[in-house]
């Protein structure tokens, strides 16, 4: 018996992510949507604040304000992380790599570590910049990195950036398809999610869908914009997440083990 | 060397694999034919471990290849020629592959040469044509220098060069001692490399022999006599004549008769006691195409029917039958349809010549023989 050494396959994982060009348009678009969007959307904050209701400008979080475009460019995450597990089967390649490495679970926790761990780079280098152009844009309205809780959001938002790529990554290896895991997740981080979420009802249970529970660890004012406290803390949410991962990384795995490449 | 036990592989009620056993031993090269469908590549995954056999086992070097110990570099395969990102450079797949089994970038060049991509090796595959992505299969099948080398199709795609390169390369790896299976459904292709054969048909094992024993084994002698074009009734005498001492006789469509079971002298005895003068009298053999088709021919999956055109032809008159009666000028004969006779035209009355149904055999085989196969197949396992 034989464990194919963990470093070969995460060179080998390496290789091929960089390899390709797709890896470098989802993950700079990632970037650059994050962080234009939201720093137009703080542009506008800034110049219609006076509009804006009176709870709604006491309860205003510039921190979120300048995440506020993540919304769109988390869907390129999602590509990023669906292309990187999708392609190995659409090429067929996914045949070769097991054929290399029959301990399918040392594969899989290769492809899911390079990968995650360049999400969570541009996550981070995403959320900061986002922030910091985001605070200039703001003027007066804006906060500083060392008030409290700020940093935590900050982090967070690498952090869910990163989270969304993996989550979309599990997905991808349990539907085995590129194109059925992004019909999937692209209505539902972009749509669904989003409408659920601000239906009234429907709110309690959208609350605990990945990306909304994960999403609160970029607010620092808890009812941000007159929004309704969510019953659980910014790193609750996370958890809540993380646990929405580990469940898609479960399944993924038992889909690999089990069926035929 | 590759060992099978009984290897069965269900995808619901259809087997695609049923209870085949082979060997598959080092130092030759051996075929792995059967026509499309028959379960080659499905074997071919089983002995890589990427599909789980319903039944059975399939060992290399005796372990199952996913508890072997560094199995790239024991073990080396061609699987699918495209298999490849299309966006990644011919180099850059290989490397990936490389890095997991801790071959060196060194070997990656190496193999580039070895197949001749060394010019195109830093393209995207994505341009590359069927032949290119063959070779770039192989060239990743060589990265470990394995002992073992499966190759599924090889030959698919490639030029006539390519094809007599892939042929010196299958018998230099196997003089090397090493142990090679190649597949195919190719017979012609086979006969020329491999010095073994494991046929297949319907995923079971039709025949396990050297190439040398198939050929004997397999391939029917006959002799083709002529008569006279000019004189018909002396075909006939002869035929009787022919078949009255033993002999098997068979029309051809151009008026030739093919002669089974009777040596040469004996038909030119025949044919002189007979008082018929020959045009032709020559020995034949039949080819391992030939052979092979009729080993297969029960177990083919997807088989054309002769395309009738129903209704939109005249009819020619229902198949061969009896010699057809050739012409003075017996090249004309062959394809020009006849004259147009009452009867035979299907605008003209319902009933015809009742042309068309003379497929119903080859049409309605395959839909029913899925569902009986696992009864009679007990019946091939026992005789062998």
């Amino acid at each position: 018996m034989t464990v194919a050494s963990v470093p070969a396959v995460l060179r080998s994982e390496w290789t091929k992510i960089r390899t390709v060009s797709s890896t470098t348009w989802t993950l700079a678009s990632a970037f650059l949507v994050t962080v234009a969007v939201s720093a137009a959307l703080c542009a506008l904050f800034r110049s219609t604040f006076d509009h804006l209701s009176p709870v709604e400008r006491l309860t205003f979080d510039p921190t979120l304000a300048s995440f506020s475009g993540m919304v769109l460019g988390q869907l390129a995450m999602v590509v990023f992380g669906v292309l990187v597990v999708g392609t190995e089967y659409s090429s067929g390649m996914i045949r070769a790599s097991l054929a290399a490495v029959p301990q399918r679970g040392v594969f899989l926790f290769g492809k899911l570590a390079v990968a995650t761990a360049l999400a969570l780079i541009v996550g981070m280098a995403t959320s900061f910049a986002s922030f910091f152009l985001g605070q200039a844009l703001l003027g007066e309205h804006r906060t500083t990195i060392g008030a409290e809780n700020v940093l935590r959001a900050v982090i967070g938002g690498g952090l869910y950036m990163g989270l969304i790529a993996l989550f979309s990554m599990a997905v991808a290896t349990m539907l085995r398809s590129s194109m059925l895991s992004l019909g999937i997740l692209m209505p539902f981080f972009f749509l669904v999610s989003q409408i659920l979420a601000s239906v009234p009802k429907a709110k309690t249970v959208a609350r605990y869908f990945p990306d909304q529970a994960g999403s609160r660890i970029m607010q620092v004012v808890p009812d941000a914009l007159g929004g309704s406290r969510a019953p659980y803390g910014p790193w609750t949410g996370i958890g809540i997440m993380l646990l929405w991962v580990v469940a898609a990384i479960a399944g993924g795995a038992l889909v690999l083990k089990r069926r035929d490449a | 060397m590759i060992e099978a036990v009984g290897l069965t592989k269900r995808y619901g009620a259809k087997a695609a694999v049923y209870n085949l056993s082979f060997q598959v031993r080092p130092g030759a090269v051996t075929g792995f034919l059967g026509p499309n469908g028959a379960g080659k590549s499905t074997t071919m995954r089983m002995i890589l471990g990427l599909d789980t056999p319903t039944a059975g086992t399939v060992t290399i070097g005796g372990r199952p290849y996913r508890q072997t110990p560094n199995a790239p570099r024991q073990v080396g395969a061609l699987l699918d020629a495209k298999a490849v990102h299309g966006g990644r450079s011919a180099r850059n797949h290989l490397l990936s592959l490389a890095q997991l089994s801790g071959i060196p970038a060194r070997r990656v060049d190496e193999v580039l040469g070895v197949v001749g991509l060394q010019d195109v090796a830093r393209k995207r595959s994505k341009g590359f044509s069927l032949g290119m992505g063959q070779r770039l299969g192989i060239a990743a099948a060589l990265l470990g220098d394995p002992q073992v080398l499966l190759f599924d199709e090889p030959v698919n795609g490639l030029d006539p060069e390519g094809i007599l390169w892939v042929r010196n390369l299958m018998k230099q790896l196997a003089a090397e001692g090493r142990t090679v299976f190649v597949s195919s459904h190719l017979m012609s292709e086979m006969a020329l490399t491999a010095d073994h054969l494991i046929v297949i048909g319907r995923g079971q094992l039709l025949s396990d022999m050297s190439v040398k024993e198939f050929i004997s084994a397999n391939s029917a002698d006959f002799a083709r006599v002529r008569t006279p074009d000019t004189e018909p009734a002396l075909r006939e005498k002869l035929s009787s004549a022919l078949s009255g001492a033993g002999g098997q006789v068979v029309p051809e469509p151009d008026g030739a008769l093919r002669v089974m079971g009777l040596p040469l002298p004996q038909i030119s005895e025949l044919a002189h006691g007979a008082d018929v003068r020959l045009w032709e009298l020559s020995p034949h053999q039949a080819s391992l195409e030939e052979a092979y088709m009729r080993m297969t021919q029960g177990a083919v999956d997807y088989r054309s029917t002769a395309d009738q055109k129903a209704g939109l032809m005249q009819q020619p008159q229902p198949g061969f039958g009896p010699p057809p009666q050739i012409p003075e000028v017996p090249q004309q004969g062959w394809y020009a349809p006849p004259a147009p006779q009452p009867g035979a035209n299907p605008y003209l009355g319902g009933q015809g010549p009742a042309a068309p149904p003379a497929a119903p055999p080859a049409a309605a085989a395959p839909p029913a023989a899925p569902p009986a196969a696992p009864a009679d197949l007990t019946k091939p396992e026992d005789a062998r």
